[in-house]
C-alpha cells in the first residue's frame, strides 16, 4: 500500500474565509524525492493550500494523506514534528536573535542542561556556507538584508530532518547566483529522497529544478503535469485561464523602452555615503527615464535608495533635486519633493496589517485627500476603486484588511500607494517581487507608460532581465560603490552579470563610470 | 518521476467570485455589547430599584471620569504606547484648581473660576507633552517614560499644596461635578461629548488614520511620510488634557482635593476599560465606543457586586477575573 502511494496527497480541500471561498476542491500530489512546483496567479490559493496542509489554517473539508496515513496537523509545529518543514511566504524569523539562534530556535543543541553555543554556531556556519552566505552567525538577524534573511529561513527549514520541504516563494528576493546556489541544495535534497514543494512566479526557474507542476486558478487545482511536457506559454495560459494563442508573444518583459532621454534633470546623487554599506555612490535620473540599480547582495543598492528618500541619514556627499541642492531629513521631506519609495520588505516596512486596503493604499496620500484634517471619503473611495481596478488587486473590497490579501496582492496595494501620489520620481526596491507573470507585465507596461509621461523611475531589481529590458540605463553597485553605468548596446544581461561580479574593468562597452572605483578616494 | 499524463481540469474555470457586500473593517463591538446587555438584564431582574434615574445617575457619574481618561488612553494605546501617569496628572490638576479659585488673581472670583477650569487642564496637557517628548525625542519605552510622572506626579501635586488637604465649597466651579442640566450630570455630558468627538476623530480625520498607522507599523508609517513623532506627542498631550478634566471632576464631586487620593489607580481602570472594550494593547487597532462599553461593563460589575453586599475586596478579585475573561474572549476571536 505505502509503496504505491505518493508521499503527499491532498484531495477535495475546501477552505473559506468568512464565507469567501479561497480553496474549492483543491488537490495536490507529491511523490517522495520529487521536486514539485505549485503555481498560480496572485490570490489563486497557493499559500492557503500550504497553510491548510501544515495546520496554520483549519480546512473546512477534504483529506490529507502524508507518508501513507491520513493526517490533520493542528499547528505548524505538529507538521514539523510530522516531517514537513515549511518556509512561509512572509519570512518568519525573530529579528533580535542571532542568525544561529534563529536557525536552531525550538531545537537548540544542548550539552547537559546548558546550551551548546559553540556547536550551534559551528553548525550554523557550515549550513550557511552550503548556501554561500558569508555572515557572522552571532549577529542579530535585524541588520541583515532580506536576501540573507530568506537564506537563513531556507537553511533553517533544510536543516530540520524532514521528508517534505515546502518553500513558498523562496527566491523572490534572491538574485540569479543565489538562486543557483539554492537549486544546488534543492537537488541534493531530492537526491537524498526528500520531496520539495516549490512556489514561484519566476517560471524559468521551475524548468531548472522541478519535475512536476500543479497549476491552481481561483482556488481550484486545474492541472497537474510533468515539467518536461508543458511549455512556458502553456503554463501561463493555464494559470490565467486563457488559450495559449491569446497570449502575446513578445520580449520576456512588457517594458517598452522609450529613448527620449533628454528630459530635464530630476535627481543628481554625487558621492553619497551612509554607514558601512554605502561608501560612495553617484547617479542621475532624468524626467521620463527608468534607471536601474544593480548589484549583488550587500552591494549598497537598498542603502542608496534609502538615503535618496531621506530614510537614512547622509554621512557625506550631495543630493540635488531639479538642480537645487536638497536636504532630505525624513521621508516626509522626500515625499514633499515629489518622491515615492516602495521598499523591499513589505511586511516590516510596507503594510499596516490590521488596516484596510483603503487605508493602506492612501496612507501617503491622506494629507492631500483632506480638507482641514478631515478625510474626503468620496475622493478617497474613488481613488481606491480606481487603483484596485487598474492593478487588478484581488480583494473582497476596499474594507478588507490588507493582511488577508495574498502576498502578491499586498505588493500591488503598496505600489498603488505610491502611484496614486502622481510622483515625479518613483524609487522601487524589487517592485515586482511576488507578483504573478500576468500582473508583472501589466505593471511593467504601466511603468513604461508613466515614464513616457515624464515620471522618473529608479528601480532596484535582482532580476537582470527586468533591468536589461526595462531600463534606459543601469548603474551597477559593488561593495558600496557605484562602479559602472551601462546604457544602449552595453546594457545586456551578460554584461550586467559581469560587472556586478567583477567590477567595471571587465565591462568593455560600458559607458563612462561616474563614480570612484572600489578602493577609491575618501571613505 | 511524476507521471506525464494530463489531468483534465477538475471543473470548468469559473470567474473569480465577485464579492460586493461591504465588510466593515471596524472592530466588532458585538462581544462587549452582549456582555453589557447581559449585565443590564441581570440587574434589572435581580437588583432592586435598578431601573431608576437615581441608580442610572450614580453609575454614570461614577464611570464618567474613567471613560474620559480611557479615551485618551485608547489613543495612546492605539500608537502601541501606554500612559501610566494619568492618575498622577489628575492629582496635579486637582491640586492646582483650588489654588486658583480660593485665591483668585486680581481679587476677581469669576476670573479665578475661569482660570481654574483652564490652567490645570493645560498644565496636565503640558505634562502629557513631556511624556510624549520622552517617548519621541529620547526614545524611552512608553511604560518607563510615563512611569516617571506616575511616581513624581503625585509628589508634584503634594509640593503644590504643601501636602495639605484643600477643602472648599464653590458653586460655580463645582458645576463640573455637581451640575445637573435637564437632570443629566454635567460630567456625563462631558463624557458623551468626548466619546463622540474622538469617535469622529478616529473615523474621519487624517490624525486618526495616522494614529492607527503608527501603532500598526511604525516603520511603514514613517516611510509613507506620516509625522510619527508629532502624532505620538499629540496623543500623550491629549491623554494629559483629558486627565486634567477628569481631575477637576473628581475634586468638585468631593468638595476637596487630596493629592494622595485624586485619580488613585485610575491608570489601571482606564487600561482595563480599553482592554475590555476590544482595543488591542499591541497598537494599530482602536475603538473609542468600545472603551465606553468596557468602562460601563466594569462599572456595572462593581455595582452589582456591591449591591449584593459583596465586600469591596472580594469585588476587586471578581472584577479582575472578569477583565481576564473579557480579554481572553477578545483574543480568541482573532
Ligand atoms: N486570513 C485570510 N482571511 C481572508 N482571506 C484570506 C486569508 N488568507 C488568504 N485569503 C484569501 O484567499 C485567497 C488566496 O490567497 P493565497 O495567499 O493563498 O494566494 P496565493 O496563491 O498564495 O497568492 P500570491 O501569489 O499572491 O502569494 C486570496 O483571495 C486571499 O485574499
Ligand atoms: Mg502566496
Amino acid at each position: 500500500m505505502t509503496h504505491t502511494e505518493p508521499l503527499l496527497r491532498l484531495e477535495g480541500i475546501h477552505k473559506a474565509f468568512s464565507g469567501v471561498p479561497a480553496l474549492i476542491n483543491a488537490s495536490l500530489t507529491v511523490s517522495a524525492g520529487e521536486i514539485h512546483a505549485l503555481i498560480g496567479q496572485n490570490g489563486a490559493g497557493k499559500s492557503t493550500l500550504i497553510k491548510v496542509l501544515t495546520g496554520a489554517y483549519r480546512k473546512d473539508s477534504g483529506v490529507i494523506r502524508f507518508g501513507g496515513q491520513e493526517v490533520d496537523f493542528a499547528t505548524p509545529q505538529a507538521a514539523q514534528v510530522g516531517g514537513i518543514s515549511t518556509i512561509y511566504q512572509e519570512v518568519n524569523l525573530i529579528p533580535y536573535l542571532s542568525l544561529s539562534e534563529n536557525i536552531f530556535l525550538g531545537r537548540e543543541r544542548r550539552r547537559g542542561p546548558f546550551l551548546d553555543w559553540g556547536r550551534m554556531n559551528r553548525e550554523a556556519r557550515t549550513l550557511l556556507e552550503r548556501f554561500e552566505v558569508q555572515a557572522d552567525v552571532t549577529r542579530p538577524l535585524m541588520g541583515c538584508s532580506v536576501a540573507v534573511q530568506q537564506m537563513v529561513a531556507i537553511a533553517r527549514a533544510v536543516s530540520i530532518d524532514s521528508r517534505l520541504v515546502i518553500m513558498d516563494e523562496p527566491t523572490s528576493s534572491l538574485d540569479d547566483r543565489e538562486v543557483d546556489t539554492l537549486f544546488g541544495v534543492i537537488r541534493q535534497l531530492g537526491a537524498s529522497g526528500v520531496a520539495v514543494l516549490f512556489v514561484s512566479h519566476r517560471l524559468d526557474e521551475l524548468y531548472a529544478v522541478c519535475s512536476g507542476v500543479t497549476i491552481m486558478r481561483d482556488g481550484r487545482t486545474v492541472e497537474r503535469r510533468a515539467m518536461t511536457d508543458i511549455s512556458k506559454l502553456e503554463l501561463v495560459a493555464s494559470m490565467l485561464g486563457k488559450e495559449p494563442g491569446e497570449l502575446r508573444r513578445e520580449g520576456e518583459t512588457a517594458f517598452v523602452k522609450n529613448h527620449n532621454r533628454k528630459g530635464e534633470e530630476l535627481l543628481e546623487v554625487r558621492g553619497v555615503r551612509s554607514g558601512p554599506a554605502l561608501r560612495n555612490a553617484s547617479l542621475d535620473v532624468r524626467k521620463g527615464e527608468i534607471v536601474g540599480l544593480a548589484g549583488l547582495l550587500g552591494s549598497g543598492r537598498t542603502e542608496t535608495a534609502r538615503v535618496v528618500f531621506g530614510a537614512d541619514a547622509l554621512a557625506g556627499g550631495e543630493i540635488k533635486i531639479a538642480g537645487q541642492p536638497a536636504q532630505l531629513r525624513s521621508p516626509a521631506d522626500a515625499i514633499r519633493a515629489g518622491f515615492g519609495f516602495c521598499s523591499e520588505d513589505r511586511k516590516v516596512e510596507g503594510i499596516v496589517p490590521d488596516q484596510s486596503v483603503r487605508e493602506n493604499l492612501t496612507l501617503a496620500l491622506l494629507p492631500e485627500l483632506s480638507r482641514r484634517g478631515v478625510v474626503d471619503q468620496a475622493k478617497q473611495n474613488e481613488i481606491v476603486e480606481r487603483f484596485i481596478d487598474r492593478l487588478g488587486i484581488k480583494t473582497t473590497g476596499p474594507d478588507q484588511k490588507i493582511r488577508e490579501l495574498s502576498g502578491g496582492n499586498q505588493q500591488k496595494v503598496l505600489l498603488a500607494r505610491w502611484l496614486c501620489m502622481n510622483p515625479k520620481l518613483l524609487i522601487l526596491d524589487e517592485p515586482t517581487r511576488g507578483i504573478d507573470v500576468g500582473a508583472k507585465g501589466e505593471i511593467q507596461a504601466l511603468l513604461s507608460e508613466l515614464a513616457a509621461g515624464g515620471l522618473g523611475v529608479l528601480m532596484i531589481s535582482s532580476e537582470l532581465e527586468e533591468l536589461a529590458e526595462g531600463c534606459d540605463r543601469v548603474v551597477v553597485m559593488r561593495d558600496g560603490f557605484s562602479v559602472a553605468e551601462l546604457t544602449g548596446d552595453g546594457l545586456t544581461q551578460d554584461h550586467l552579470m559581469g560587472v556586478m561580479a567583477h567590477g567595471a574593468a571587465q565591462a568593455a562597452p560600458a559607458s563612462a563610470a561616474p563614480a570612484a572605483p572600489p578602493g577609491g578616494t575618501h571613505v | 518521476m511524476s507521471e506525464g499524463t494530463t489531468t483534465p481540469p477538475l471543473r470548468p474555470p469559473a470567474p473569480a467570485p465577485a464579492q460586493p457586500g461591504p465588510r466593515r473593517g471596524h472592530i466588532p463591538l458585538f462581544g462587549p455589547l452582549l456582555a453589557l446587555l447581559a449585565l443590564l438584564l441581570f440587574n434589572i431582574f435581580f437588583t432592586p430599584n435598578f431601573l431608576t434615574a437615581q441608580t442610572l445617575n450614580v453609575n454614570l457619574t461614577q464611570v464618567a471620569t474613567t471613560v474620559i481618561v480611557g479615551v485618551g488612553m485608547t489613543l495612546v494605546i492605539a500608537t502601541a504606547g501606554i500612559d501610566l501617569s494619568v492618575g498622577a496628572l489628575m492629582a496635579i490638576a486637582g491640586a492646582l484648581a483650588p489654588m486658583l479659585f480660593l485665591n483668585p488673581p486680581l481679587g476677581s472670583p469669576g476670573l479665578g473660576v475661569a482660570l481654574a477650569f483652564v490652567l490645570p487642564v493645560l498644565a496636565a496637557g503640558a505634562f502629557g507633552l513631556f511624556n510624549g517628548m520622552l517617548v519621541t525625542r529620547f526614545m524611552i519605552q512608553p511604560f518607563i517614560a510615563t512611569l516617571v510622572l506616575f511616581i513624581a506626579g503625585r509628589g508634584i501635586a503634594q509640593v503644590l499644596t504643601n501636602g495639605q488637604l484643600q477643602t472648599f465649597s464653590n458653586k460655580s466651579f463645582q458645576v463640573i461635578g455637581l451640575g445637573r442640566p435637564f437632570g443629566i450630570p454635567v460630567q456625563v455630558i462631558l463624557m458623551l461629548v468626548v466619546v463622540a468627538l474622538f469617535t469622529w476623530v478616529m473615523a474621519r480625520t487624517v490624525f486618526g488614520r495616522q494614529i492607527l498607522a503608527v501603532g500598526g507599523n511604525e516603520r511603514a508609517a514613517r516611510l509613507s511620510g506620516v509625522p510619527v513623532n508629532r502624532v505620538k506627542l499629540a496623543v500623550y498631550g491629549i491623554s494629559g488634557l483629558l486627565s486634567g478634566i477628569a481631575g477637576l471632576i473628581v475634586i468638585s464631586i468631593n468638595s476637596s482635593s487630596d493629592a494622595n487620593q485624586v485619580g488613585l489607580n485610575m491608570e489601571l481602570d482606564a487600561i482595563a476599560a480599553v482592554a475590555v472594550g476590544g482595543t488591542a494593547l499591541t497598537g494599530g487597532r482602536a475603538t473609542i465606543v468600545g472603551t465606553l462599553l468596557g468602562a460601563l461593563i466594569i462599572q456595572l460589575i462593581r455595582y452589582s457586586l456591591l449591591a449584593r453586599g459583596v465586600p469591596d475586596a472580594a469585588a476587586l478579585v471578581v472584577k479582575a477575573g472578569i477583565i481576564l475573561l473579557a480579554v481572553y474572549v477578545q483574543r480568541q476571536r482573532r
